[in-house]
């Protein structure tokens, strides 16, 4: 039992301790919420400043080192005209349209498989995705020896006593970029089928009943209905594996280094080539700045076709 | 002809007994409501029908022709799902036409049976719009015309009411009960709101546990419950059971309930005395739908009716509902539901004397909850 | 998801497993190709192709392609990368994590006006395409002394992986009832409070995905990995690029068959071990 002299002695004591504390938490609560804005703000700062940073130097004379001088659009017009530049975005439609049209094909038709209720249905969804969680790198390099004539395949087949066995596209100019293509093909049309396997999981099973009832075969199931009803899916799906079609520059690396000649460079390859192995930071600049604008041609599209639906959907009621 | 027979169906899921035996015949033209809470196998039941699920064992015949093992499409028949399973990417027209195309109705035909349709059931304007465009009601409307036009021998409905909010519900309700009027199809109609079931169908099949309690008419299921199970399900509130003797007194039999102050009520039953012999002296249960107890009026000797006994009971709560007044009242250690008259406001925590109309109880063996004739 | 009803669809099912073990076999190729070339010698590789079954198995590959095969001059095997790799990406992931974390909470549960386009602009960074911030880096790294260095690497990862972990995160924690926080701010919760107590709490989910998404996506880096190394700061892929840079001795393709399993490893364990949340990271992108 305390005196009262006592505990009116300890209580202002007490009480500033009490509010010396609440003072410093909020000083830590103040400092923790200004460094999150300035993290938050070094991250959009980040974003612009890099991109309009790399826009400017497209527009100076810069070789080796950055110097800023104003040359205007003088890289770009010689980039249009150069044939590399040419060259790269020919390979980059063709090797761009079969991987994505085939991955996608892919993707579905083992979606569709999957979805019949098959047993180690976990083995086999393993197997298809497994590649996505490897390097371009490494997929470039272990498909680079499998396509390769001497070492790989072509050597295989003629090992077995079929001399005449060709397989050397990887080194023939006209068919090398169909090589990237099955490799690309190969890393990443598991992503494709675990999408769509996940939207046709997500689509109401009575659907599947009412196509049964209407007499419907599973083939005018999947065509006329389920795989409309995903449509959704399908476009992200051809629209990200487009963005990473236009990003792939590993793949190429690994595989064929561009060659033979520059029958496999892809515009990011000649990026790398002007900025850091011709000393030519400007040109390779503007490059990129064209490869960003490719970019935001495939993905606006989609950006404002989304707004779009949102909007076009009425309420439930 | 029979539209649905059905014989000693059963579905068995690894060691789950869903549906265990079941019987049933249906004539063309009727309105059939399964009703059950969940889990009790009437969408399963639905589903078998339909062809979706197999069954383990038994028959089913559609129109005559045995269909156990046919496939849904060529059973004849139509269904509205619960959550109407509109094909999403095509449009109503083509939601509607769909089946036709998948059987090789030339187009013509198909234009024709889509303008009858959609005149039927006024979705004429909506043709040409998506599903995701349209609201509740009208997809609802969209999926009946999806089965109205397959013209079948029967229509299957899994719930269709349920993702409705409670005034559209009612709306749509009439709309089918006024489809069936005009169409004359036969229906299988599976719900889990009794009040849907009374007010639809022209026989109630009462599911439970994979079997069927009882399988009549509305008012039949409604006054003459063949179980408790029934009794209790259908009718909102449901009935009251009460635990009574039954006893003889002279050559009448009174059903015999202790107060809770410790004395008697007897309450006379109409039957005869021979009726129940072998029950003189047992211990029943009585069932009183809330309707039949009604405030003691002191003047009201009521019209001369033999069948209104009297009682006492504490009044636990009230509840006006403005059309009328709920009381919950405890006799003989249960609560018990009654309907009392809009105006009527006896104090909670009284005694009240309540006017007991003994026309229209049921009594119930304890034991096997069957309902005594 | 469709039910299949009797026997006379045996068949069907027949063609339908067939087809999936094709496509698997199809899948797996390459890496039994490479596993079991990293088990034979060289003289095997080149007589009978890749694709073929050790007549001996040649353990030494694995510990010559650990310590002591010579990559692009330097011969200490592949060790020396992985473990510039592991520096790297270890703190890189868990940095972009936390701050991805941070960013995703104060975007989605301390809204202000313009939050709506940060978050845009952030998010535009995971579509921007690497080439557009080669130089900038390039100029900032020689500002900072930081050019060739583990430590450079890890920066450009960090604030790098930022737009991606930013993504995951805001998109979780929208989700989070706003009647949790107002109430923890009613009891007089702060920012870092609320973000202890509530928030991280419920994070676990997110975080593994994010933490997998990254550690996979900055191990398996290559261009700022080769743009930004030199000789033996670099991390793993550069070194398995640079095999093809040995012109002096012949090629091992049995050593180099182990050494790029040995790169692979990693990914692969965290893919197997990850499953489901492996997958949440990949969707998480697509439903943007």
């Amino acid at each position: 039992m305390r005196s009262p002299s006592v505990s009116a002695r300890q209580g202002p004591v007490l009480s500033r301790q009490r509010s010396q504390r609440r003072v410093w938490a909020k000083w830590v609560e103040t400092f923790a919420k200004g460094g999150a804005y300035i993290i938050l703000a070094a991250g959009i700062l980040y974003v612009v400043g890099f991109t309009l940073w790399t826009m400017w130097i497209s527009l100076t004379d810069s070789t080796l080192l950055p110097n800023y001088a104003f040359v205007g659009f003088k890289h770009y017009s010689r980039l249009l005209q150069s044939r590399v530049w040419q060259v790269a975005y020919i390979n980059l439609f063709v090797y761009g349209v079969a991987f994505v049209s085939i991955s996608c094909g892919i993707g579905m038709l083992l979606a569709v498989l999957i979805d019949q209720r098959i047993r180690a249905e976990n083995l086999f969804r393993t197997i298809f995705l497994y590649p996505m969680a490897l390097s371009f790198v490494v997929t470039g390099t272990v498909w680079g020896w499998i396509l390769n004539p001497t070492i790989g395949a072509e050597h295989f087949v003629r090992g077995l006593g079929w001399m005449e066995f060709r397989f050397d596209w990887i080194v023939d100019r006209n068919m090398a970029i169909y090589t990237i293509s099955i490799a690309a093909v190969w890393q990443a049309s598991g992503f494709a089928m675990a999408l769509f396997l996940a939207g046709l999981r997500s689509l109401d099973a009575d659907l599947y009943n009412a196509a049964q009832i209407d007499g419907a075969s599973p083939l005018r199931m999947y065509v006329r209905i389920l795989i409309p009803a995903i449509w959704p899916i399908v476009a992200s799906v051809l629209v990200i594996l487009l963005q990473l079609a236009l990003k792939t520059y590993d793949l190429v690396q690994a595989m064929t280094a561009g060659g033979p000649g520059i029958a496999t460079m892809l515009p990011t390859n000649v990026v790398y080539d002007y900025m850091f192995q011709r000393g030519q930071m400007g040109e390779g600049s503007a490059a990129a700045v064209m490869l960003l604008m490719s970019l935001l041609i495939v993905i606006l599209p989609y950006v404002v076709l989304q707004q779009i639906r949102r909007r076009g959907q009425a309420p439930n009621g | 002809m029979s539209a649905l027979s059905i014989e000693s169906l059963r579905v068995r899921f690894g060691a789950v007994n869903v549906l265990k035996g079941i019987d049933m015949e249906i004539e063309s033209g009727e309105f059939i409501v399964l009703v059950g809470p969940s889990g009790c196998g009437k969408s399963t039941l639905l589903n078998v029908i339909a062809g979706l699920q197999s069954s383990s064992s038994g028959r089913i015949e559609i129109g005559g022709r045995d269909v156990t093992r046919v496939a849904p499409a060529d059973r004849d028949i139509a269904m509205v799902f619960q959550s109407y399973a509109l094909y999403p990417a095509m449009t109503v027209k083509g939601n509607i036409t769909f089946g036709m195309e998948c059987r090789g109705v030339p187009r013509v035909e198909r234009e024709a049976a889509l303008d009858r349709v959609a005149k039927l059931l006024q979705i004429g304007h909506l043709l040409g719009r998506r599903p995701s465009q349209l609201s509740g009601g009208q997809r609802q409307r969209v999926a009946m015309g999806r089965a109205l036009v397959r013209d079948p021998i029967l229509f299957l409905f899994d719930e269709p009411l349920s993702n409705l909010d409670a005034k559209l519900r009612v709306e749509m309700r009439m709309e089918i009960k006024r489809l069936h009027q005009r169409v004359g199809t036969t229906m299988v109609y599976v719900t889990h709101d009794q009040i849907e079931a009374m007010t639809l169908a022209t026989r109630i099949a009462v599911m439970h546990q994979g079997e069927i309690q009882q399988f009549a008419d509305p008012q039949t299921i409604y006054d003459a419950p063949a179980n408790l199970f029934v009794a209790r399900f259908m009718g909102s509130p449901p009935m009251n059971t009460i635990p009574v003797r039954v006893e003889a007194e002279g050559d009448k039999v009174v059903a015999v309930l202790s107060n809770d102050e410790g004395g008697r009520e007897s309450l006379q039953l109409p039957r005869s005395r021979e009726a129940l012999a072998a029950w003189i002296g047992r211990d029943v249960l009585l069932g009183l739908r809330p309707e039949c107890l009604s405030l003691h009026e002191k003047n009201d000797y009521g019209d001369g009716n033999n069948a209104i006994a009297h009682l006492s009971a504490q009044v636990e709560m009230i509840e006006p509902t403005g059309a009328e007044t709920m009381a919950l009242i405890s006799l003989a250690g249960v609560e018990a539901m009654a309907r009392l008259k809009a105006d009527a406001r006896p104090s909670i925590g009284s005694r009240a004397t309540f006017a007991v109309n003994m026309s229209k109880v049921c009594l119930f063996d304890p034991q096997t909850e069957l309902r005594i004739p | 998801m469709v039910e299949s009803r009797s026997t006379g669809r045996a068949g069907g099912r027949f063609a339908l497993y067939a087809v999936l073990v094709a496509f698997a076999a199809f899948y797996l190729t390459p890496l039994v190709v490479v596993f079991l070339n990293s088990f034979r010698s060289l003289e095997e590789i080149t007589q009978t192709s890749v694709l073929g079954i050790p007549h001996a198995i040649r353990w030494e590959n694995w510990a010559q392609a650990w310590g002591s095969y010579c990559i692009g001059g330097i011969c200490s095997g592949i060790s020396p990368y992985m473990w510039n790799s592991v520096a790297i990406a270890v703190p890189a992931t868990l940095l972009s994590t936390l701050v991805g974390a941070l960013n995703g909470y104060l975007l989605s549960l301390w809204r202000f006006k313009g939050s709506q386009i940060a978050f845009g602009v952030i998010t535009f960074g995971v579509f921007l395409p690497a080439q557009m911030k080669l130089v900038p880096w390039a100029i900032t790294l020689r500002a900072l002394d930081l050019s060739d260095t583990v430590t450079g690497l890890t920066l450009i990862h960090i604030v790098q992986g930022m737009s991606f972990t930013t993504l995951f995160c805001r998109n979780y924690y929208v989700n989070v009832p706003a009647d949790l926080i107002n109430s923890a701010k009613v009891d007089g919760a702060g920012f870092l409070q609320i973000f202890r107590r509530i928030v991280l709490p419920l994070s676990p989910p997110i975080l593994i995905v994010t933490v997998i998404w990254q550690f996979t996506n900055i191990w398996n880096e290559y261009l700022y990995g080769i743009t930004f190394s030199e000789g033996s700061h670099r991390p793993v892929t550069a070194a398995l690029m640079a095999f093809s840079a040995n012109i002096a001795q012949a090629r091992e393709y049995g050593i180099e068959s182990a050494a790029v399993l040995l790169a692979a490893l990693p990914t692969i364990l965290v893919y197997l071990f990850g499953g489901k949340y492996f997958l949440r990271g990949l969707t998480a992108g697509a439903v943007k």
